[in-house]
């Protein structure tokens, strides 16, 4: 799908600040000059064609209450796709990429506390059989930046 | 801790606003309250920066930004403090964190990367490496996504 000058000027004014009153899609409209029912038709093919993931909430899941994680392991490559398929189970686990290192697969562990946390790690590598994994809560946030310039 | 309510309306708002003119209304009904109520809880959990964003989740792949690198840096304990602040300040950084170091890993902070293409990532470390004196360092490009999903909180 190729982003026309209004499609962006929409996802410039949804990115972080969504309105927060009776009439959301009417309000971007008029900012833009345009009819209500253009934008949300905009917005549902930005949708249908995954340039929105999603349209909602992104939580801080401290505030929420949660735990997380970021954790590392080194998979022979033979076991990359069995693993990869253990660890797409679990809902805590909401990123896993493969990165070009001898700790090769990397995700992101969510969960209600850390003795959560922990067991769900124990339960990935007696299923798995892999022995090496970090496991790298961050102490500290410097900086998240979610927002794209278009 | 957060309210049965506030539990509530993020089990609403993890998931899609719907496309209607009065989404708001819509979900309030469903919860059982009004729309002036959910409207004010919402506008309340942004301030409290319980809601971290509201609003689109793009798929960025799609916006140009091709190369995603995570740098891993290693920063001797005594200088995170200074350092960490510095890296944030570069805008095409993302994500600056602080990790455990472990025995055979010696780096501390990570930083998110987004750039065109893998040399223009490995350009942009080097700046950073040359700004913070900070020159033992990896860029760790991602190869494949295997999963990536949206959190969904409360769903036990």
């Amino acid at each position: 799908m190729q982003l026309d000058r209004i499609d962006k000027q929409i996802l410039g004014l949804i990115q972080t600040n969504f309105p927060v009153v009776s009439r959301p899609y009417r309000l971007i409209a008029e900012k833009l000059g345009l009819e209500e029912a253009e934008v949300i038709n905009r917005i549902h093919k930005l949708r249908q064609a995954g340039i929105i993931r999603r349209l909602g909430g992104l939580f801080d899941s401290r505030k929420v209450g949660y735990v997380g994680t970021l954790c590392a392991m080194k998979v022979p490559s033979q076991d990359i796709e069995r693993v990869g398929g253990v660890i797409a189970e679990y809902p805590g686990i909401t990123h896993n990429y493969l990165r070009d290192h001898e700790y090769n697969m990397w995700f992101t562990l969510l969960a209600e506390s850390e003795q959560k946390i922990e067991s769900i790690l124990n339960d990935i590598l007696s299923r798995t059989g892999i022995t090496q994994v970090l496991n790298l809560p961050s102490q500290k946030v410097f900086k998240v930046r979610v927002k794209f310039d278009l | 801790m957060l309210s049965e309510l506030e539990k509530q309306i993020i089990r609403e708002l993890q998931s899609d606003i719907p496309l209607v003119p009065e989404p708001y209304r819509l979900i309030a009904e469903r919860i059982g309250i009004t729309e002036q109520e959910l409207m004010d809880i919402i506008t309340k959990m942004i301030d409290q920066g319980i809601i971290r964003r509201f609003g689109a989740a793009l798929r960025h792949q799609d916006l140009g930004f091709i190369a995603n690198a995570m740098v891993v840096w290693e920063v001797p304990e005594t200088q995170i403090a200074e350092v960490g602040p510095k890296m944030a300040e570069f805008k095409e950084v993302t994500h600056c964190y602080q990790r455990p170091s472990q025995p055979g890993w010696p780096y501390t902070l990570f930083t998110v990367l987004h750039g065109m293409n893998s040399d223009e990532c490995k350009e942009k470390a080097q700046k950073i490496a040359n700004a913070t004196g900070i020159h033992n360092y990896r860029l760790i490009f991602s190869t494949k996504e295997l999963k990536k999903s949206s959190m969904q909180y409360f769903m036990d």
